[in-house]
């Protein structure tokens, strides 16, 4: 029995390139490009064996050109191709943001709908493991601002494993935005887990207070969920899963029956995805609530390198707690 | 110079390192590229590069001069069409950024007309000329500047954002160096399926100080892309001389450091420039790897309408319209009689009433309504409403 689950377990690494992996042998119109995806495995080790088995051709090393190889990927999908480009972090794509934004956003636009660019750009987000402020950036609310992106970020195993094709089948440019704390998760793949780009997900219920989460952050505000629980505190833990298009209807429609939300974010609290998300429930549900919405967000820093220091600047459980017991109890 | 793919790029570089520049024929190789080091950056009369192809070339026969006459025509058409923009400009009738071409008329006659319908173009904010010719209608590229539903791009670009997806024009893109990237993955695309295709980018010196330009020439040259870069140097990036804003202000010189095929062509006379351009092309399209043209060309009018053009001298803009693209070619070819004033003249004719009847077109045309504010954004429409 041990042994069957075992065979069976799954790291989110895993599951990304096993993602990869299948949609490069369904569609031969699918490469991978980026910085050492190819002998050397990847940055995090994520496209690890694939050159082997696909080839140079199809598991493309690039030069440390971001704003070429990003533009060359625009360029290959506007000619047909369906390439997933890695941007080895969040941090790095800064290098391509001309691209993302002035071409893969604007381009279907532009061309009054000629051109579209159908696009996967990967790339690893977010602190947590003492890189210090210049490789801890989450910057995934900044491209959701953008129209004509759409934003992903797989937080559990399944979504690893499943939001890459559709990503590829979507005829738009689409970013997938992996923690990299995520990355040594594991546990056994849900073959029936249903897995789209478009919804958010419940990943617990809850009746008191809905706490609003994405990413890096979804297993601690579980873990908060937990804590809650003990102290008689039901909470329902909403997973963005899209970043942009957001799927207003899950979200509000927890609101509307817990009547309180904690919205969680990693970001920087200033004009992040948290103060949209935030302000989205104050338009559509206000006089459903009992308690101001409560944002739990990285502190308005540059994340700092020292261990004691990076704990302080982003969300923990026990920030996540506070915030929930907030809206339950009120703020005396 | 052909034959011998293997050594190609060594070959460019070494001599490029050497002369500084490459000529663009046998025939005319060597003719006048001593003289680079000495030039003044703004006298045309002593440019150090290839002048126009001679001998040989001169024949007269009817297939030459129709074809010369197809380069003449299609010169002219840009510059009546950017002529009449100015009067429409000046009028309110169209707005924006604005940016013609005048004078650098032979650089995209010269290159696209080497180009096939299979081949792609990614173009810059100063396109109205590149997207005549390769052959989007004037109706179409009017009517885009009135903002019409009939324009190219649905009145969604402008002036500077010329799309077709018909003839593999990938638009002009208003970011300076923004295209190349672009091209080096239409490139990639067709060097991963074994196309022959050529995808022609063209940028301004300007570009050149571009970190992407940098990316894009290592990058094609690494993956030897078929790409034709086509860099038109013009001599000013807006307001600042090439010599203002680069220590090498050998444009040729600097991309064959990236180990691709690159020479500098006068820009100013069309034959040179399809004789350069077509021989580029077709190393491109035949697996030599990139090629880098430099055209040595200037626009006689202002950088964009709103520019005042105060940081540059009169006499410099006069000097270079003695060496116009456009009776360069009307002057060789009546030396040849090749043309008269009556072909001239009719000539003008046709290309005033095409442009008539695209500024009829394009003021009757219909705007898109405001309740499709929002299509285009994303291919599925209801997404575009949901963000």
């Amino acid at each position: 029995m041990t042994t069957a689950v075992r065979s069976e377990e799954i790291s989110y690494r895993e599951a990304m390139r096993a993602a990869i992996a299948e949609a490069l042998r369904r569609d031969d119109r699918v490469f991978l490009m980026g910085e050492d995806v190819g002998r050397y495995g990847g940055c995090f080790a994520v496209s690890l064996g694939l050159l082997e088995e696909f080839g140079p051709e199809r598991i493309r090393d690039t030069p440390l050109s971001e704003s070429a190889f990003v533009g060359a990927g625009i360029g290959a999908a506007l000619a047909g191709m369906r390439p997933i480009v890695e941007i080895m972090t969040v941090n790095f794509s800064l290098l391509a943001l001309d691209q993302i934004i002035n071409n893969a956003a604007t381009i279907l636009h532009m061309s009054g709908g000629q051109f579209n660019v159908p696009l996967v750009i990967r790339m690893t987000t977010g602190a947590g493991r003492q890189l210090a402020a210049q490789h801890s950036h989450s910057l995934e609310g900044w491209y959701a601002h953008i129209p004509g992106l759409r934003i992903l970020a797989p937080a559990t195993l399944d979504d690893a494993r499943g939001m890459l094709w559709p990503a590829l089948e979507d005829p738009d440019p689409v970013l997938i935005f992996e923690h990299g704390t995520l990355y040594n998760t594991s546990g056994v793949l849900d073959p029936d887990a249903p897995v789209d780009i478009v919804h958010a997900a419940v990943r617990r219920q809850g009746a008191d207070v809905t706490l609003v989460t994405y990413g890096g952050l979804l297993p601690k505000t579980l873990a908060a969920a937990e804590q809650l629980d003990e102290a008689g505190v039901r909470a329902e833990v909403i997973d963005l899963r899209v970043l942009r298009p957001l799927d207003d209807q899950t979200i509000m429609a927890s609101v509307r029956r817990t009547h309180r939300a904690v919205v969680v974010d990693e970001a920087w609290r200033s004009g992040g995805i948290s103060a949209e998300v935030s302000a989205r429930i104050t338009e559509q549900a206000f006089y459903d609530l009992d308690a101001p919405v409560e944002r739990v967000c990285g502190a308005e820093v540059p994340t700092p390198y020292a261990k004691h220091l990076e704990d302080a600047a982003i969300p923990q459980p026990a920030d996540i707690v506070a915030a929930a017991r907030r809206t339950v109890d009120g703020d005396a | 110079m052909t034959g011998k793919r293997t050594s190609r790029t060594d070959e460019a570089t070494t001599r490029a390192g050497a002369r500084g520049t490459r000529a663009p024929a046998p025939t005319t190789a060597g003719k006048g590229t001593g003289r680079r080091q000495s030039r003044s950056r703004s006298d045309p009369g002593t440019a150090g590069t290839v002048g126009p192809a001679t001998g040989a070339t001169e024949a007269t026969d009817a297939t030459e001069a129709k074809h010369r006459a197809d380069l003449l025509r299609e010169m002219l058409r840009i510059r009546r069409f950017e002529e009449r923009c100015v009067e429409l400009y000046s009028a309110a009738e169209i707005r924006g950024f604005m940016h013609l071409y005048i004078g650098e008329e032979a650089v995209a006659v010269g290159v696209l007309r080497t180009l096939t319908p299979q081949d792609a173009v990614v173009s810059t904010y100063r396109e109205h000329g590149h997207a005549l010719v390769r052959g989007m209608p004037a109706e179409s590229i009017m009517a885009e500047m009135y903002g019409r539903v009939t324009g190219c791009s649905r009145g969604r670009g402008g002036s500077m954002h010329l799309f077709d997806a018909g003839l593999r024009f990938y638009g002009g893109n208003a970011i300076v160096g923004g295209g190349l990237p672009l091209a080096v993955g239409l490139a990639l695309a067709d060097r991963m399926r074994g196309e022959n295709r050529v995808t022609a980018c063209f940028f301004g010196d300007g570009a050149v100080a571009e970190g992407e330009f940098h990316e894009c020439l290592n990058l094609a040259a690494l993956w030897q892309l078929p790409v034709l870069f086509v860099c038109e140097n013009n001599l000013y990036a807006m307001g600042t001389a090439l010599a203002r804003a680069h220590a090498q202000t050998d444009l040729a010189l600097r991309a064959s450091s990236y180990g691709l095929a690159s020479w500098a062509v006068d820009g100013m006379d069309v034959l040179a420039v399809e004789q350069a351009a077509a021989r580029a092309a077709e190393a491109v399209r035949w697996g030599g790897g990139p090629h880098f043209l430099e055209l040595r060309t200037y626009r006689y009018r202002a950088h964009s309408m709103y520019d005042p053009d105060r940081y540059r001298d009169k006499a410099e803009i006069e000097a270079w319209k003695a060496h116009d693209p456009i009776n360069a070619l009307a002057d060789r070819m009546r030396a040849a009689r090749q043309l008269t004033d009556d072909d001239l003249a009719a000539m003008e004719k046709e290309i005033a009433e095409e442009i008539d009847r695209a500024i009829a077109a394009a003021t009757a045309a219909p705007l898109e309504p405001a309740e499709d504010l929002t299509r285009f954004v994303y291919s599925t429409p209801a997404e575009a409403r949901s963000s």
